[in-house]
């Protein structure tokens, strides 16, 4: 390489650096400037999206009061709450579980566990819906056959409803709960238990005061994660939720197809205030668990990196 | 030692991963109140020991015995030893207090009662007032002297330590060694103490047993160990020394005086130390002798034949090193690199004058051959 052409190459490289700078910009604004819309036309005071006229609470209050609007966002948090609570109580058992068994199976249960989460939410939607339905044939006959022997009068019929969307949401979410749960056990310190056996403490004594405690923050992360996947999800749910029974998502689909309307913009700006809260929530358990760990770095959030010591 | 009651025993303890024998046959009796040291290279099988003796693994065969009663079968959290881990093992989401607490409260022994004994176990880890703190905000010998005070509030049988000042800066080192001997003589309980650094378990111990690939070599005091190492491990483990190949010309067991040739038929004097050993003669044997036992002097020394002992061979010196206290020459001898040390004390001190490439000689006693067998 010649002198004068490596000349040229130093005078590039800050060029280089800038294109890239300003490629990295773009890709940012391409990614929020949408969402940034949404919430700055939610505080819009008139009456037509795309207009700005001043700045008011006009459209939350609307949405507030909207009778509708507000039914589908306490099924939300409905669903929401039974989503994580369930999935947590069981993802964490079945993690405490496969500690248990042989390394080979348990790499077995560890890659289902990925599948789970990956599997589309159409997949999950459409197999979720066929079981259900299958179930509800099989079961109401049943019902109906029992009740009627015993002259119990009408028998109850079990259908689709906000049961079965939490059912569904259960399904994937255990699995984000398991991944968390998992990478938190393997991480963590053996000496720790064994230290707590050396003090005389019985295993269920250990389990109760060190092991749990050590997985508090993937627990309530968790929870959190469960939460806000089951909160925003609208495929599943449309598959599975039960008439005159929509989630928010669900809600806000179908009023769209009416038009977009500030409204919207409103209770889409609540739910994206709901979501970071609880990212936030999660990404600062992580901040303080790992400050008690006497790591510098955050443990990763990202699910795909969660991984097996 | 053998009269009175041993804390540990281990009879024909045997422990195998797999196929693999990380410990093999070890029979060791642990006096009540020794300060009784695993030295070894890593991987040797010291941790292994240690964890069967808390409980952590059970022998492949063989049994252990804490205060005179077999343990198989007795779980970890029944025995009553206490473990100071390599890495302290705090656990992170209590404080200082509570983490010595612990194993109080696993007996039922809560509130003030806790506290008065906890307090106690701080002082004498001088950690008095660090009760509230966060352990990850304590230094590592902070968070020694907790894993410390933790396990010696509960009094137990036994306290072993796991290379317990592995993670510690030279100088914290030498002064937490210091400290730990005079904790132990103050409390009086047997502490079984796992090292690889032959120099700590000299300082420290009451009783030394040197091991390697699962087998103990030796035990004894550390005076015995350095002075009469029945082996070359333990020879060339336990401090420097100085080997030359030799063969056996007679030996009398009951005194342990030998006859060997070394080099081109030199004969010398020295005595077989391992007491079990009946080498025959003609066997081939190593003599050990220790760098501070050899003599030096200027090749032209007229004093030599007096004090250079009854061993003496011309060399020529290949290096000389200060080491502060000590001065280290390097000699070329018909009997091969020779290495000698010279404290620098009053009166003794470096051979002025003396360097690379000078002729000097070196002798030395019989009492310093150590006839090696194995
Ligand atoms: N749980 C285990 N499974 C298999 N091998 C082990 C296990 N624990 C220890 N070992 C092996 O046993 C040998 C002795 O280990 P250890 O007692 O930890 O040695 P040390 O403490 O002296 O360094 C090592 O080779 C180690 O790899
Ligand atoms: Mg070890």
């Amino acid at each position: 390489m010649t002198a004068a052409s490596r000349a040229a190459l130093d005078r590039a490289g800050p060029w280089v650096d800038r294109v890239f700078r300003a490629h990295a910009t773009l890709i940012y604004l391409f990614l929020y400037v949408p969402i940034g819309l949404v919430v700055l036309f939610s505080f819009n005071a008139g009456g037509h999206t795309g207009e700005l006229r001043g700045v008011s609470l006009r459209w939350y209050d609307y949405a507030l009061n909207d009778r509708f609007a507000m039914g589908a966002l306490q099924n939300s948090f409905v669903v929401g709450f039974w989503t994580a609570l369930i999935a947590t109580s069981l993802g964490t058992l079945a993690a405490l579980a496969l500690q248990r068994v042989p390394p080979r199976v348990r790499a077995i249960f560890d890659a289902l566990t990925y599948i789970a989460i990956i599997i589309p939410g159409i997949v999950i939607g459409i197999a979720t819906l066929i079981f259900f339905v299958n179930l509800f044939g099989w079961v109401n006959p049943w019902l109906d056959y029992v009740w009627t022997a015993a002259g119990l009068g009408a028998p109850p019929v079990i259908g689709k409803g906000l049961h079965t969307v939490v059912a569904a949401h259960v399904l994937f979410t255990m699995a984000i709960v398991m991944v968390l749960v998992r990478t938190r056990l393997a991480g963590m310190d053996r000496s720790l238990t064994e230290a707590s056996f050396d003090l005389f403490a019985t295993p269920l004594r250990t389990f109760v005061q060190v092991t749990l405690p050590q997985l508090r923050p993937a627990i309530v992360a968790g929870a959190l994660l469960a939460f806000t996947f089951s909160f925003d999800d609208f495929v599943i749910a449309t598959f599975v939720a039960g008439p005159g029974q929509p989630t928010l998502p669900m809600y806000i689909f179908s009023s769209i197809r009416r038009g977009i309307t500030p409204e919207i913009n409103a209770i889409a700006s609540m739910v994206l205030a709901v979501t970071i809260t609880a990212l936030v929530t999660v990404g600062l358990v992580y901040r303080r668990q790992a400050r008690q760990a006497g790591e510098t770095a955050a443990e990763p959030l990202a699910l795909g990196i969660a991984e097996d010591a | 030692m053998s009269e009175r009651a041993a804390d540990v025993e281990l009879v024909d303890v045997t422990k195998r991963f797999g196929r693999f024998v990380a410990v093999e046959r070890m029979n060791v009796s642990i006096a009540r109140g020794t300060f009784y040291s695993l030295l070894g290279p890593s991987g040797c099988g010291k941790t292994t020991t240690l964890r069967m003796i808390a409980g952590f693994e059970q022998p492949s065969e063989g049994e252990v015995l804490i205060a005179g009663q077999p343990v198989a079968g007795v779980p970890a959290y029944r025995r009553n030893v206490n473990t100071v881990f390599q890495h302290y093992a705090l656990f992170p989401h209590m404080d200082v207090a509570r983490n010595v607490g612990y194993g109080l409260r696993q007996h039922g022994v809560k509130g003030e009662e806790e506290r008065r004994r906890v307090d106690e176990a701080l002082a004498l880890v001088r950690l008095g007032g660090l009760g509230a703190r966060r352990t990850w905000e304590l230094s590592g010998g902070q968070q020694q002297r907790v894993a410390l005070a933790r396990a010696l509030v509960n009094h137990p049988t036994v306290l072993l330590l796991d290379e317990p000042l592995g993670a510690l800066d030279l100088k914290l080192r030498k002064e937490m060694q210091l400290e730990l001997k005079a904790l132990q003589h103050q409390v009086g309980i047997t502490f079984v103490y796992v090292t690889h650094d032959q120099e700590e378990a000299i300082t420290m111990s009451d009783v030394v047993v040197v091991m390697r690939d699962g087998r103990v070599q030796q035990q004894g005091s550390p005076q015995e160990l350095y002075e009469r190492p029945v082996n070359r491990f333990v020879a060339g483990f336990l401090g420097l020394s100085n080997f030359l190949a030799g063969r056996l010309v007679e030996h009398h067991p009951a005194t342990g005086g030998a006859a060997v040739t070394i080099g081109e038929g030199m004969a010398i004097h020295g005595r077989v130390t391992d007491p079990e050993a009946r080498p025959s003669a003609g066997a081939e044997v190593t003599v050990a002798v220790r760098p501070e036992r050899l003599w030096i002097g200027r090749a032209d020394d007229a004093a030599a034949e007096r004090t250079a002992g009854a061993t003496r061979v011309a060399g020529r010196v290949r290096q000389a090193t200060y080491l502060g206290d000590q001065n280290e020459y390097r000699i070329e001898t018909a009997l091969g690199e020779l290495v000698a040390r010279r404290q620098n004390s009053e009166g003794g001190g470096a051979l002025p004058g003396v360097g690379p490439g000078d002729p000097v000689l070196v002798g030395w006693r019989d009492e310093a051959n150590l006839v090696l067998v194995a």
